[in-house]
């Protein structure tokens, strides 16, 4: 077990989570290879967000370890601060705190919890948002931008702490159709540049071009999992291949 | 016309009454600072503190605000002589206005601390910040602007009661008043109507103070739940 947990950059092992009656995941494993683009599909309320938070411990899994390059996220005796801070999180509703500019949003992390000067931040926050298209956006107020421009603003705080790997849960379910596209392509960017991703979505198109490897997960377990091409032409679980053709007639199938 | 006369006849203990009036201000800046600092502690702890500091905290708010102004100033000020300490009538009122403002501003706070989405501590804890940081860089800063229209309400509030303290000898404007209609009873009504206009810039001008920093700090997007309709 250790040894695979050096290999991979991240390890899932047999997590389980239960609010109330409900067992929202009953045992999930999965591994996650450094560069690697990962996408999770599943129908809503598997688990699918519960499992992304399991990950950083936003949410206390009841059962299951999960290690970070080797080191064990879920033991009692680490400091989550620090692992949180290599781990990036994209929310749906992007969560930029209020308050911020969408510059002071980026640099808020580098600044407070990684002690960065801020004149390094600063720098450093408007190369990342000129990554992801907003260079002219900075001294905007999250209220004062589109939803897609929101969103890119959150892809760049993430990006700003140098992440070993991000995690999107639905990063573009809350968003119009129309601002659904610049939010994926910044993602597709992202991953050909090598970032390590693990991405919840329903966003097909984004799932056959970029995902090394499709997890379908339905009532808290892992269904099938593969790269694309084998999901969608040729599923090996009769659930798989329901839910992708119920999916794909909603959403469509081509690219965002 | 001979109030008149006697409003001029009372013009010469202006000074004197201004600078009584400086002590309510002295009061008032203690008492409000002491009730910011609590009443914030305490809304935090209301709300993140967990059950057992929560409902000490929730103690703390429910005595302080049951407990009749005059009965807490006298507690004060002759309670501690019991003990052999002598207190200040100052340092008294200061404490008892100052605990008593900080049950009602930490309603304030919580209030706006729990106005703000979740979401917002949510990705302050997934950058890595401990719940501290969270609520420094990035709650608090939020709530103290949500809670600036129900603060000015406080404000108001508490900057009549400093007349309170005449009860413990304070030297602040209202014992002023009263030592001046002893000796000239025919002069009591022009004299508390100078107090009166004294209270009415205090209250006027403290909010037009507080209606600045609001304006200066307002962020848009940032306002209460339903205040949409009303900022317009």
């Amino acid at each position: 077990m250790r040894e695979e947990a050096m290999e991979a950059l991240l390890l899932v092992e047999d997590i389980h989570k239960r609010y109330g009656k409900e067992e929202v995941l009953k045992g999930v494993s999965f591994q996650l290879r450094k560069g690697e683009t990962k996408v999770i599909i599943g129908p809503s309320g598997t688990g699918k967000s519960t499992l992304l938070r399991c990950i950083n411990r936003l949410t206390e899994p009841d059962r299951g370890r999960v290690w970070l390059e080797g080191v064990e996220v879920t033991s009692r005796k680490v400091d989550i601060n620090r692992i949180r801070a290599q781990i990036g999180f994209v929310f749906q509703d992007f969560n930029l705190f209020t308050h911020l500019t969408a510059l002071d949003n980026v640099r808020l992390g580098p600044m407070r919890v990684l002690g960065m000067r801020k004149e390094e931040a600063t720098k450093l926050a408007q190369e990342e948002l000129a990554r992801v298209g907003l260079a002219g956006k900075a001294n905007a107020f999250p209220a004062q931008l589109s939803g897609g421009q929101q969103q890119r603003v959150s892809i760049a705080r993430a990006l700003a702490m140098n992440p070993k790997l991000i995690l999107f849960d639905e990063p573009t379910s809350a968003l119009d159709p129309e601002l659904i596209g610049e939010v994926l392509e910044v993602m597709i960017q992202l991953a050909k540049d090598g970032m390590t991703m693990i991405v919840v979505t329903h966003e097909m198109g984004f799932a056959r071009s970029v995902a090394d490897e499709i997890i379908f997960m339905e009532k808290g377990v892992i269904v099938e999992q593969g790269p694309p091409a084998q999901l969608f032409s040729a599923p090996q679980h009769p659930r798989t291949a329901e839910f992708l053709s119920k999916i794909t007639e909603l959403y469509g199938g081509t690219e965002g | 016309m001979e109030f008149f006369l006697k409003l001029g006849q009372v013009g010469q203990h202006l000074p004197a009454l201004m600078r009584a009036s400086v002590v309510n201000l002295e009061l008032l800046g203690a008492l409000l600072v002491i009730g910011f600092l609590i009443g914030t502690v305490v809304a935090l702890l209301q709300v993140y503190g967990g059950r057992l500091l929560a409902t000490g905290a929730y103690v703390y708010e429910w005595i302080f605000r049951s407990i009749p102004v005059l009965v807490l100033l006298f507690l004060f000020y002759y309670g501690p002589s019991h003990f052999g300490l002598d207190v200040q009538a100052f340092l008294a009122a200061s404490l008892a206005l100052g605990f008593r403002s900080s049950a009602y501003q930490s309603q304030i706070f919580r209030g706006a601390i729990q106005a703000i989405p979740t979401g917002q501590m949510v990705a302050a804890r997934a950058l890595g910040m401990s719940k501290l940081q969270a609520i420094r860089h990035v709650i608090l800063p939020q709530a103290f602007r949500l809670a600036i229209p129900g603060w000015s309400n406080e404000y108001s509030s508490v900057v009549k009661d400093t007349t309170l303290a005449y009860a413990v000898g304070l030297n602040e404007i209202m014992r002023y008043a009263r030592i001046i209609m002893d000796r000239r009873y025919d002069l009591a009504m022009a004299t508390f109507i100078v107090v009166a206009l004294v209270f009415l810039v205090f209250t006027y001008s403290g909010n037009a103070l507080l209606g600045l920093v609001e304006r200066r700090f307002r962020i848009p997007g940032l306002q209460m739940p339903g205040a949409s309709r009303a900022a317009r």
